[in-house]
């Protein structure tokens, strides 16, 4: 075969550089020397199916042996920072909860809490509001962990794991589109509150959740604890102290699997977790074992919560008061979609003129926000997510910025990667369980 | 801050309201007076005792909504950082975030936000440093918050902030090849007209709009 066209063989301060033309397999693999010359550099991603979404990672490999690990992100950048300071305030969650698309209620309420603070409204948010808001981020726990324990066990050999996991998912997305409209994506939390109330069948919805879930982890526990294949690929492996975390930044269940009960909802807590029963799981090995033994606990951790919050939802608003703030539509769920509903649209067509001047100012001009700036940091599934917003009084916000829990906890990938082997490399990078939407924002 | 002028912010539009002329006065957060209150008076105590050059390095406290924001002369950060995170009685371990903020209108304009946490005491802090686009440079702090390689990294790719001392100060979510510094406020968001039912819908920045 002629190898014109293609790139001659020769030798670099890298190495050699073969040209490998297809057929030719015997012949390069003869002249080369297996025991001195192992050295090569792996690209992984970032179209690879355990790379979830599209995350890079240059791997230097000796043998089985990974020698250097890059992490090179910034594929799925959307630019939602800089659009945000283009649109009015309520129209942020519309941004914000396509970030981390796992984890959407987390990513509003962040921004919404940061919106309320700045505009000095926490004590008006209405009771019932902040109780939907502690429900609906609960089962985006559930959901959340139930993707990461679906898709790690499915990039370590556990195939049927996924398909249970993803089964459980769907039973929660059918309960938010019940509720907000949406599967995901809802930008259901908006400043002042929500924008509409949790209907009745849902409660039943949750209730019939509440019911079989606490089997069903059980039934996943069986599943993967005691398999010699998933012990053998997650005891021991990518193991990340509390000092090695807290130097990196990560936060969350990674953390708290290295040993450190560090939960913002008890440490420093918002939306009233203070006034919740649960407990935060903790584990001292700081492998990948313990993360999944962690999240597994996180998970009935937060049926509790569900639970509790169910108990508490009284009837009453589900936004603030002040008509200057609070988005004026009740929407409803019809034929095309989610939309404003028929009896508000005949509320302010014909009867109220005030309500159409709300609506109207609020939809074209949007509310002011007196200027300055706020961080307002929650638990998420992954960690900390920190909503860094400065107003500048305007009508838009002058910058929103994410501390967003995947972004910094991709860092540890090198620490957790170097001196292991290969197929570790997975196991470790799923631990983290990044969502490269939320990464890169 | 910009100061808006102007009912939408549009000039030359044939606007015979008169709201034209409306320049929208905007309140600025002051400097805050000791005592400052709960937990700051210790922390800023805590701080001018384990940093001797204190009195030089902040320029401003501010108290805002709850908040303790210390602005922090540029070159000074990476020092004051370290105090931060070693001194007994100040064990802010955690440094959250690193962020820019551009205000355009502000001399300074470029502002380098950090988001520390005291894990220890359950105590959080900002500091703040501003530095101006002809010498965009101040000292990485990832010697003392290894955190903040990435942080930084994009502080610079949106901002164009230099952290003199980083390790591998690249583009991190622009690609490498980019022009600019795309989240300063004189950067344009980009974006073209799209016809929908017959109306020309101008890209986001470009519209009409209330500001």
């Amino acid at each position: 075969m002629s190898n014109a066209g293609y790139a001659q063989e020769r030798e670099t301060t890298e190495g050699k550089v073969f040209t490998v033309t297809g057929g030719d397999w015997d012949s390069i693999v003869s002249g080369h020397d297996p025991l001195h010359d192992e050295r090569i550099v792996v690209n992984m991603g970032p179209q690879h199916p355990s790379t979830h979404g599209v995350l890079r990672l240059v791997l230097e490999m000796e043998g089985e042996t990974v020698t250097e690990a890059r992490t090179v992100i910034g594929y799925l950048h959307t630019g939602i920072e800089k659009n945000i300071e283009y649109r009015t305030w309520s129209q942020g969650p519309t941004f914000v909860t396509r970030m981390d698309y796992l984890a959407p209620i987390f990513n509003e309420t962040a921004y919404c809490l940061a919106v309320e603070k700045l505009l000095g409204i926490e004590d008006q948010i209405t009771e019932r509001a902040t109780t939907i808001r502690v429900l609906m981020m609960e089962l985006n726990r559930i959901s959340s962990h139930l993707v990461w324990l679906a898709t790690t066990g499915m990039e370590l050999g556990a195939l049927s794991m996924m398909i249970y996991g993803f089964r459980e998912r769907e039973f929660i997305l059918d309960i938010f589109e019940m509720i907000t409209g949406l599967r995901m994506n809802m930008a259901y939390v908006r400043p002042g509150g929500v924008s509409q109330d949790v209907p009745p069948e849902a409660v039943k919805k949750i209730r019939e959740f509440l019911g079989f879930m606490p089997k069903r982890i059980k039934e996943y526990e069986d599943l993967l604890s005691g398999q010699p294949i998933w012990t053998a690929r997650t005891k021991g492996v990518a193991v990340l102290d509390v000092t090695g975390c807290v130097a990196l930044g990560i936060t969350g269940p990674v953390l708290r699997s290295s040993g450190l009960a560090w939960d913002l909802r008890k440490t420093m807590p918002y939306c009233g977790y203070e006034t919740y029963e649960f407990d935060v799981p903790t584990q001292p090995d700081g492998d990948v074992w313990a993360r999944y033994l962690v999240r597994l606990a996180e998970m009935r951790e937060s049926l509790k919560l569900v639970e509790q919050a169910l108990d508490r939802l009284k009837p009453g608003p589900v936004m603030v008061e002040d008509r200057k703030i609070a988005w004026p539509a009740q929407l409803a769920v019809g034929g095309d979609g989610l939309g404003n509903s028929l009896e508000h649209v005949a509320h302010i067509m014909g009867q109220s003129m005030e309500s159409l001047i709300h609506h109207f100012k609020l939809v074209t001009e949007g509310f002011r926000v007196p200027p300055g700036q706020v961080y307002v940091p929650i638990e998420a599934p992954r960690g900390e997510l920190g909503a860094h917003v400065v107003s500048d009084g305007g009508t838009r916000p002058f910058r929103v910025h994410f501390r967003e829990p995947s972004f910094v906890n991709l860092q540890a990938i090198p620490a957790m990667a170097e001196g292991g082997l290969l197929a570790d490399v997975i196991a470790g990078g799923a631990s983290l369980d990044p969502v490269m939407g939320g990464c890169d924002r | 801050m910009t100061q808006p002028e102007g009912l939408f912010g549009v000039s030359g539009s044939g606007d015979t309201s008169g709201f034209g002329g409306l320049v929208r006065k905007r309140a600025v957060v002051l400097e805050a007076q000791r005592p400052l209150g709960g937990d700051f008076d210790e922390i800023v105590d805590a701080l001018e005792e384990a940093y001797p050059g204190f009195a030089d390095a902040i320029e401003r406290i501010v108290i805002d909504r709850g908040e303790l924001t210390l602005h922090i002369v540029p070159a000074k950060i990476a020092e004051v950082c370290r105090s931060l995170r070693d001194d007994a009685s100040l064990r802010f371990e955690l440094c959250n975030s690193v962020s820019g903020v551009d205000y355009l209108n502000e001399e300074r304009r470029l502002h380098v936000v950090y988001q520390l946490t005291s894990m220890t005491y359950r105590r959080r802090l900002r500091l703040e440093c501003a530095v101006t686009v002809a010498d965009p440079h101040l000292p990485s702090v990832t010697e003392i918050y290894p955190t903040a390689d990435w942080q930084e990294r994009e502080a610079y790719d949106m901002f164009g902030v230099i952290f003199d001392g980083h390790p591998n100060l690249t583009r991190i979510l622009m690609p490498d090849d980019w022009d600019g510094h795309p989240q300063r406020k004189d950067y344009p968001l980009g974006g073209v007209p799209i016809e929908y039912k017959g109306a020309e819908i101008p890209p986001p920045d470009a519209r009409r709009s209330y500001r």
